[in-house]
């Protein structure tokens, strides 16, 4: 195995729009051949977060390392260079465009007199799927007819092709039913092993535990901490996730009312 | 168990192609231009002539460099109204400066193509950086253009046309490039008709086989997606506009070396022509999907029916009747193709 390296790194990262606080003072970090996940309920940060990491927009304040320098971008391209490459839930891909076309899309492959290389094109894609275990019965089908699973993990399977060390997911599993989600899970895990850095969104625990490393839990814009895999149990994430105390008390509220009953 | 197998994914096979001619854009037009093309046959025996062909070619070809210019602007996502008028500006320069300023044609041409380009740019500009949209925005450069067009020509000539251009240096020569004819086993072609195949050739090869042509569909489809992954956007589409002006100058440029005049209201009307035949020809009015051979094709149809009408001695009236059957019919059938073309398979 080689030696982890951090990849990247934000040490109290905090932004603002106008007058609301969408980020306080988060710290987190991602090294080579790990996942970290972010979680968080609706409204707790998490896109804010990532699209810092992805270049969307610059933090506020705070800082934000990449290889150990620190950077301020403002352009996805300019996190695309530097190998950081993010996947959105509902902007992936283009529905009528071929699987091999989106495959490539914006990172075409060339040959001589500026011609876009459409056979390697066709054959890389196929092979880079089949290599990532994902079964594309005809690349040259619209992206539109696969289902949501399948096309999270093509976007998955196009931005380790195309050499990212970080993969951004943000809430890839969210939409999706039991056994895509898995199917996804298992190309983050698969994507991992190949030595790529990934930050995983999602507000389900369940998703995050089996396959992430490190968890950072946002709340209402503050982190409420950044946790190893041994630091923190499934049942304690979820704890702290749905926010503790505040479970506690629904609990306890529930009970009086069915004793009323 | 495995002949059931095997069986199963023959059938696959088969659905697959099947499938695939009938998500190819081209196919409506392909359709619709052998129907017409029978239906004109049997109504007159000079339209399926030689002569006829040449015949119902010729306005199929200046009307297709137009249609496959707008199909890429389409696919792309966009439209342009001002196309149609700015063939007439192209031409009106062409011909002011020539018989006017005592310019060469060559040169006059020149100055015309920058002036199309300019106002294409500006066009693209617009769009991308106002976010309004190319409906309104290209309404309001089509206005603007008439005013100008019929305002600049009357204060020049005290009449609505300028002509005279046989006069004029150069003309002979460019006329021989652009609007001249070529004679095939006896008939004669006009030279217009291999400009319009060149169009569609080039647009064909720039969509199917370079990286823009990827991008093209990209912008068309799902522009945010596409910013995403890295694709230039903006400069795609002022690329798309600066060519539909650069067509609507070709254009512009064949039809006054045609006439030797231009009236300063040609064009207008013409552009809701160019975006029926790109529908015709299988584009999405909401973009990401097309072919510039749909829209040749296209073109071809209103050629034939155009020219088949005057042919078959029925009052050319039918025509406008015919555009509109013709457009609500094709937009129907791409939507339907649509659907089946996004429908989850398992
Ligand atoms: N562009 C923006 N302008 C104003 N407020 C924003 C913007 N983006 C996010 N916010 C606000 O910041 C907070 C965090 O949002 P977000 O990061 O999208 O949360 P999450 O992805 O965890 O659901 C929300 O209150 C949201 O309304
Ligand atoms: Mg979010």
């Amino acid at each position: 195995m080689t030696p982890q390296t951090t990849l990247l790194q934000t040490r109290d990262v905090g932004k603002t729009f106008g007058s609301v606080v969408a980020l306080r003072e988060v710290s987190m970090s991602l090294e080579t051949g790990s996942v970290t996940c972010v979680l968080g309920d609706n409204g707790a940060g998490k896109s804010t977060l990532i699209k810092i990491l992805s270049g969307v927009h610059p933090q506020d304040t705070g800082e934000y390392l990449i290889d150990g320098a620190p950077v301020r971008m403002s352009s996805p391209r300019e996190a695309l260079d530097r190998g950081i490459a993010t996947v959105y839930q509902d902007l992936a891909m283009i529905p009528l465009m071929s699987v091999w076309r989106n495959f490539f899309l914006g990172s075409e492959p060339m040959k001589s007199l500026r011609r876009f290389d459409v056979a390697a094109a066709r054959r890389i894609a196929r092979d880079e799927l089949r290599r990532m275990g994902i079964d594309i019965r005809d690349v040259d089908q619209p992206v539109g007819t696969l289902s949501g699973g399948e096309r999270q993990s093509v976007a998955i399977a196009r931005a380790v092709y195309l050499g990212a060390r970080v993969l951004i997911l943000d809430e890839p599993t969210s939409a999706l039913g039991v056994k895509q989600a898995g199917v996804v899970l298992r190309y983050i895990a698969q994507a991992r092993d190949r030595g790529v850095g990934v930050i995983f969104i999602t507000h389900n625990p369940h998703h995050a535990y089996p396959v992430g490393d490190r968890f950072l839990v946002l709340k209402r814009g503050v982190s409420l901490g950044e946790y190893g895999k041994a630091e923190i149990s499934r049942e304690e994430l979820t704890q702290l996730m749905a926010g503790g105390a505040e479970l506690d008390e629904l609990a306890h509220e529930l009970q009086r009312n069915e004793s009323t009953l | 168990m495995t002949v059931a197998a095997s069986d199963a994914d023959e059938r696959l096979r088969n659905t697959g192609f099947l499938r695939r001619l009938l998500i190819r854009p081209e196919l409506g037009s392909v359709v619709g231009g052998i129907a017409v093309f029978a239906f004109f046959s049997t109504q007159s025996a000079v339209f399926r002539s030689i002569d006829g062909v040449a015949n119902w070619l010729d306005p199929a070809s200046t009307l297709g460099i137009m249609a496959v210019a707008i199909a890429l602007l389409m696919i792309g996502g966009e439209f342009d109204l001002s196309a149609g008028v700015l063939t007439g500006t192209s031409g009106l320069i062409l011909v002011t400066l020539a018989t006017r300023a005592g310019w060469n044609v060559w040169l006059a041409m020149l100055a015309g193509l920058a002036i199309a380009l300019l106002i294409g740019f500006l066009n693209g500009l617009l769009v991308v950086r106002t976010r309004l949209p190319s409906f309104i925005v290209t309404l309001g450069t089509f206005l603007m253009l008439q005013g100008l067009n019929l305002g600049v020509t009357k204060a020049i000539t005290g009449t609505v046309q300028v002509s005279g251009l046989r006069a004029a240096p150069g003309y002979e020569g460019a006329r021989a490039v652009f609007a001249g004819s070529v004679t095939l086993g006896g008939t004669g072609f006009r030279v217009a008709i291999v400009w319009w195949l060149a169009v569609t050739v080039i647009a064909t090869w720039v969509l199917m086989r370079t990286r823009p042509g990827n991008w093209i569909f990209a912008v068309g489809g799902n522009e945010q997606a596409a910013r995403a992954v890295g694709v230039p956007a903006a400069r795609v589409k002022i690329g798309l506009f600066m060519t539909t002006a650069g067509a609507a100058w070709l254009v512009g440029s064949i039809l006054a070396l045609r006439f030797t005049s231009v009236q300063a209201n040609s064009g207008i009307g013409q552009e809701f022509i160019y975006i029926i035949a790109a529908v015709i020809g299988g584009c999405l009015l909401t973009g990401g999907y097309g072919s510039a051979v749909g829209a040749a094709i296209g073109a071809v149809i209103f050629g034939m029916a155009d020219k088949g009408i005057v042919f078959a001695g029925w009052d050319s009236d039918w025509f406008k009747f015919f555009l509109g059957a013709m457009l609500l019919l094709a937009t129907l059938a791409n939507r339907l193709v649509k659907k089946y073309a996004e429908e989850v398979r398992h």
